[in-house]
């Protein structure tokens, strides 16, 4: 009797709690429980990290509200699971969430070995140093003997190892399973160098006690393309997330904003046409809406705009476009056109 | 004793209240049956489930991956590891070996510590009873992990950094990158100084076995313990200087950020030594005093009347007896310091949970093979403790009618 | 000898009895204790000294930490920094910043749960220590009717209030009912196989499954309450709710597990030793690991557990096969008389251990049980590695807020959680002992 009650309690408890199904068709089942369900990192400013109210911004969130914005009109229609560095992949292979926005690094091996695929860049990165001012050193080279803190189970690891194996530099890694407990310990004075995606250290230099005493050195020793994740096999939902992400990029290019997508839906431009819905129906193949850019645009805004209010040079990390910028303006930002 | 449960029926567990059968032992292997479809069912839906699961999301599975190369830094080895040429296998070897390296040193501080602590704790001396009283009551009720957190936090934020370090001269540096002592280099001839260790000890160990036996037959004493003490301690020591005093010291120095040369123990090591031994030595020092209490005083009054004096009641009368009761509740707390080990993870001491179910199953996303594997790992250290101890205890068991 | 003087001969004679004196100034009072107990003789004296400078080195700088120095308002993160640190207090200064605790207390008992519905936690407080208290305290009567209210009507409340009820479970009712029909079979065929009367059963089943019928509608009823996931839960919630539901699972598996142990039956028995001696050969963070990252991969495509109760499930795993050796422990600490008693009156298994001999033996475990629940207390620290933010994972994660950043920040935060855990286990491990006394009068042998 006990058991069997057991068992129909936990069973219930089982579907209760359940959470989003991982069929083939993830639009489907995005639209039947009526969210997108996105993975983000623990607290990152800047890329994903949440406010005293449980409230979630940064870069990386904003693709998952403009997706969510697409899909639904609603940019809030989106919830959002912390993941470990750890975790990420296996949730997303689960199907725990549907979509992996997390400062991820692609990579040949995560993306054909993990049954994963990337679905773009939307952070141009690259590994770079922090340390102190006070230790007077100007170039990652003087590092040779130094204590390094950083994360585990990320690619920053392998890099500085590379990087100081190529330099035939000495040093000591300790690596933490969680970012806070890196900031602290580097804070607390073990290591002499933090490093991480150089986005990262500027984000996490705002946790220390004393930001101003510590700078960022200028080698980047690694390329960090970091871009959405989704699961292998449902290319309909890859190719929305896709192009969600590229329909803001060409957005900022033609000129519209979060503020004028209204108007720019009569524009002369049939590029912006196309892209807006107003001419053709592109959303029909991806399985969306005709407006769905324009929906996604309203919520978010275009790349730029994402850019600007959660990294630009006006929020506290202060990192300027540089290769980020679009590819007219020398940057790497290049959106293929909707046609 | 109480008697092994019979006539179980199976029923209370399943919905038929009124017996199938009235013979218990169809009953019996009837409900026995079903549990065992029901747990193989179980297992065999959860191994199907994994390799689609696994095929699906197109993971390679194996033990390849040991074999392959890690191509990252652990910074504290016992054994030779490069970062540029070590494989995943070597990693676990590497973890493992640091799991025990404090689990070791943490279990022998920790006894020593909890025995202190728990004859103090019985003490007449107001003073001291209730500063060992304090010292129960407060570490055990918090977290270990906490402890940890507070050791580590605090332990680097006391100490300089290495510049500032101090410097204790030859016997070695203390700064927050750890503690840097003095390596030994052993040189030409030094194998004879451990082959007269290893004879001392058998010679002690024979004279322990022929003392006992002279005093069981004629009843007089030999002081075996001071002779073997001596052997052990005098007997390497001549060979060594006649062989040459074949060592010298590797003696650290200051580098450019840290100090290079010699043994270094890492601030992670330090903490968690502190952490485990003296959270476990509370727990410890609560057995002993339960265990020194639990015998009777009319042992200590007859050992008296025999006329041994305190020191031999003590050791010849009391301490037996108290240990048979304190044996098996100190061999769990031996597996749970083993066991807490692990929460290393926390502040990245790279032991075996930390470097392989943490760093390597990042790397390589091998989750099934390595979580199965360290569990394993901890599985077989566990087990071969307690049958170690279990054997132990019943050497030392009372041997009842 | 004095008799035999005569008065005479002697000078003086006491004639009434000296009142009584006080024992010398030396052994007596509070010298003769000092005496005593601190300074008897000299390694005593010597023992006393360095305790007393011991205490020397470590209360002056706790008390300076925790009371003198600590700032106790304030608004953001100068309070609690030093002038070259960009604050107030002048330099060398060291002291908590309780203003900071303050300032978050609210996210350190509720995480990020939404303010306007914190409400709902706080009945949940109030209906759990209600019912504890009631169940705790001996002398308070109807501890049946309590115990009822915990073990059925308390978890559904409070899953209701926490979760916001109205979930999903509109597609169980078709396997529930397959299954009731099921069960009914069964019981029915069972009975006449045995040649026995097969309504007692068939009721029992009826009204099993009516119960979970019940129970069904309530989960899926809409209360008009807000949904919040459990990626909200936070603090000093998330530590009880993994606490207490740990321990309540833990109990009926342990009870099941440790019957299993002492079983005649020899697959049931190998089964239950397998379990029990695994989970308890691992760590804790392993099987967190595991239920993280692994337990995902082996549930069939399409179903997906949350991340609390994944952590949930491996908790209540590991918890039930310590429950099961202490429960095990009660079992065998019975005489062997109750278990010829009950036999001898002709009970069968079932009726000997539900009316005589687990009534004893989980009376008997009580502290154990207690016991076993500060461990797991403790132990739900341990989810902070995988991502949970409990108690002190809030009070961690709390640091990286740049508003309060400052050398003390973190030894607040930890002192703050040190206390906290102090006075939970601490008030714990006295009722533990309370209770181990009042049970403490039978069953010696």
């Amino acid at each position: 009797m006990k058991k069997i009650m057991l068992t129909g309690a936990l069973g219930a408890a089982a579907l209760v709690f359940t959470g989003a199904a991982a069929s083939a068709a993830t639009l489907d089942d995005v639209k039947a429980k009526g969210f997108v369900q996105c993975g983000v990192s623990q607290g990152l400013p800047g890329f994903s990290n949440p406010d005293a109210d449980g409230n979630w911004s940064g870069l990386d969130v904003d693709l998952c509200r403009a997706v969510a914005a697409a899909i639904f009109g609603d940019g809030e229609a989106v919830k959002f699971t912390p993941l470990s560095a750890k975790e990420r992949f296996t949730a997303l292979q689960s199907g725990e969430v549907d979509l992996l926005s997390r400062n991820t690094t692609w990579t040949m091996s995560r993306d054909t070995q993990l049954g994963l695929n990337f679905a773009g860049v939307n952070y141009y990165d690259g590994q770079g140093f922090m340390i102190r001012t006070s230790m007077d050193i100007n170039s990652a080279l003087e590092l040779s003997g130094a204590s390094i803190c950083t994360n585990t189970g990320t690619t920053t690891e392998l890099n500085v190892a590379d990087y100081f194996r190529a330099n035939n530099m000495d040093y000591e890694l300790v690596a933490f399973e969680k970012a806070d407990e890196v900031v602290a310990a580097y804070d607390a004075g073990r290591c002499d160098v933090y490093t991480t995606d150089a986005s990262g250290l500027y984000a996490q230099r705002l946790k220390l006690t004393n930001p101003g005493e510590h700078k960022v050195l200028p080698e980047i020793i690694s390329k960090e393309p970091l871009g959405p994740v989704v699961r292998q096999g449902d290319d309909q939902w890859f190719n929305i997330i896709k192009w969600v992400h590229i329909a803001t990029i060409n957005a900022e290019e033609h000129g519209v904003t979060m503020a004028n997508v209204e108007e720019m839906k009569s524009s002369d431009n049939p590029e912006v046409k196309r892209m807006l819905g107003s001419e053709g129906n592109f959303g029909e193949s991806i399985g969306l809406d005709a407006d769905w850019a324009a929906k996604a645009i309203a919520a978010v805004g275009n790349y730029g705009e994402i850019f600007d209010r959660n990294v630009g040079p006006d929020t506290p990390l202060g990192i300027s476009r540089g290769v980020n910028a679009l590819w007219t303006k020398g940057g790497l930002m290049y959106g293929p056109p909707i046609r | 004793m109480a008697v092994t449960d019979v006539t179980p029926n199976g029923s209370g567990d399943g919905a038929p209240k009124v017996a199938l059968l009235n013979n218990p032992e169809v009953r019996g292997w009837v409900f026995q049956i079903i549990l065992a479809v029901l747990i193989v069912y179980l297992a065999f839906e959860g191994w199907t489930n994994m390799n689609a699961n696994l095929r699906a999301a197109g993971i390679a599975s194996g033990w390849g991956f040991l074999g392959t190369n890690a191509g990252f830094a652990i910074s504290q080895s016992l054994i030779e590891y490069s970062q540029a040429s070590s494989t995943y296998g070597r990693v676990y070897i590497v973890g493992l070996l640091n799991t025990l390296a404090v689990a070791f040193v943490g279990i022998i501080l920790a006894t020593i510590i909890g025995f202190i602590v728990g004859v103090a704790r019985l003490s007449k001396n107001w003073m001291v009873s209730r500063l060992a009283t304090v010292y129960v009551e407060s570490l055990r009720n918090i977290p270990l992990l906490l402890q940890i957190f507070i050791w580590y936090f605090g332990v680097l934020r006391l100490l300089p950094q290495p510049r500032e370090g101090f410097d204790f001269g030859p016997l070695g540096l203390l700064n927050n990158r750890g503690f840097f002592a003095p390596k030994p280099v052993w040189g030409e001839g030094a194998e004879f100084t451990l082959y007269a260790f290893i004879i001392a000890c058998v010679i002690a160990w024979g004279v322990g076995r022929w003392a006992r036996a002279r005093q069981m037959a004629t009843g007089q004493i030999f002081p075996s313990f001071l002779v073997g003490l001596g052997t052990i301690i005098f007997l390497p020591l001549i060979v060594f200087f006649v062989s040459g005093a074949p060592l010298s010291w590797d003696i650290p120095k200051m580098g450019g950020f840290r100090p290079s040369g010699g043994m270094t123990l890492i601030p992670e090591y330090i903490a968690m030594l502190i952490a485990l031994s003296t959270y476990t030595a509370s727990f410890i020092a609560e057995i002993v005093r339960a265990g020194i209490l639990a015998v009777n005083r009319g042992q200590t009054e007859a050992a008296n009347a025999l006329g041994l004096r305190n020191g031999p009641t003590l050791r010849l009368v009391i301490i037996p007896q108290a240990l048979r009761i304190i044996i098996p509740p100190l061999t769990s707390q031996y597996l749970n310091l083993t066991k807490n080990s692990s929460l290393a993870v926390a502040i990245a001491y790279p032991e075996l949970t930390s470097v392989f179910a943490g760093t390597a199953l990042n790397q390589t996303g091998q989750a099934v093979e390595i979580i199965s594997l360290t569990m394993l790992t901890y599985l077989t250290i566990s087990l071969v403790t307690s049958l170690f101890m279990n054997w132990y205890n019943n050497r030392v068991a009372l041997v009842e009618r | 000898m004095a008799e035999q003087h005569s008065a005479a001969d002697i000078a003086f004679v006491r004639r009434e009895m000296l009142p009584q004196q006080d024992a010398p100034a030396t052994s007596r009072g509070i010298v003769a204790w000092f005496r005593e107990s601190l300074f008897s003789s000299i390694p005593y004296t010597i023992l006393t000294l360095a305790c007393l400078y011991i205490l020397w080195v470590i209360i002056p700088p706790l008390v300076s930490f925790l009371f003198t120095s600590a700032v106790w308002s304030g608004a953001d993160r100068a309070v609690c920094a030093t002038e070259a640190q960009g604050g107030i207090q002048p330099d060398g200064w060291f002291g908590a910043c309780w203003a900071y605790v303050g300032d978050y207390g609210n996210q350190f008992i509720y995480g990020r749960y939404p303010n306007e519905e914190q409400w709902r936690v706080n009945i949940v407080g109030i209906l759990f220590i209600g019912g504890l208290a009631g169940l705790l305290i001996p002398s308070v009567p109807y501890k049946r009717e309590n115990i009822i209210f915990l073990a059925i009507v308390f978890p559904i409340a409070a899953l209701i209030l926490l979760t916001g009820g109205h979930l999903s479970v509109g597609g169980l009712y078709i396997p529930l009912a397959i299954l009731t029909v099921i069960a009914l079979g069964v019981s029915f065929l069972f009975a006449k196989l045995s040649e026995s009367d097969p309504i007692p059963g068939l009721k029992n089943v009826a009204f099993l499954f009516i119960g979970l019928f019940v129970l069904l509608f309530i989960l899926g009823f809409d209360f008009g309450l807000v949904h919040v996931e459990t990626e909200v839960w936070g603090g000093l919630l998330v530590t009880l709710v993994i606490a207490v539901t740990g321990i309540a699972a833990s109990l009926p598996l342990g009870i099941a597990l440790a019957l299993g142990r002492r079983s005649a039956l020899p697959i049931v028995r190998f089964f239950s030793i397998v379990f029990i001696e695994f989970w308890r050969g691992v760590p804790l963070i392993t099987v967190l690991f595991m239920s993280s990252v692994m337990l995902p991969l082996f549930l069939p495509e399409g179903v997906s557990f949350d991340k609390l109760l994944r952590a949930l499930i491996g908790v209540a795993l590991f918890s039930s096969a310590y429950m099961a050796e202490v429960v095990r422990g009660g079992l065998q600490a019975l005489p062997k008389g109750q278990y010829e008693g009950a036999m001898a009156l002709g009970l069968n298994w079932t009726q000997m251990m539900r009316m005589i001999i687990l009534p004893q033996a989980l009376k008997l475990v009580i502290p154990g049980i207690v016991n076993t629940f500060i461990g797991l207390f403790k132990d739900t620290t341990l989810v902070l590695i995988i991502g949970l933010f409990d108690f002190l994972g809030q009070i961690q994660s709390s640091y990286s807020d740049p508003a309060w950043a400052s050398p003390v920040q973190a030894m607040t935060g930890y002192a703050f959680a040190a206390i906290v855990y102090w006075i939970f286990c601490f008030s714990m491990s006295r009722y533990s002992m309370f209770m181990e006394r009042k049970l403490d009068t039978g069953h010696k042998r």
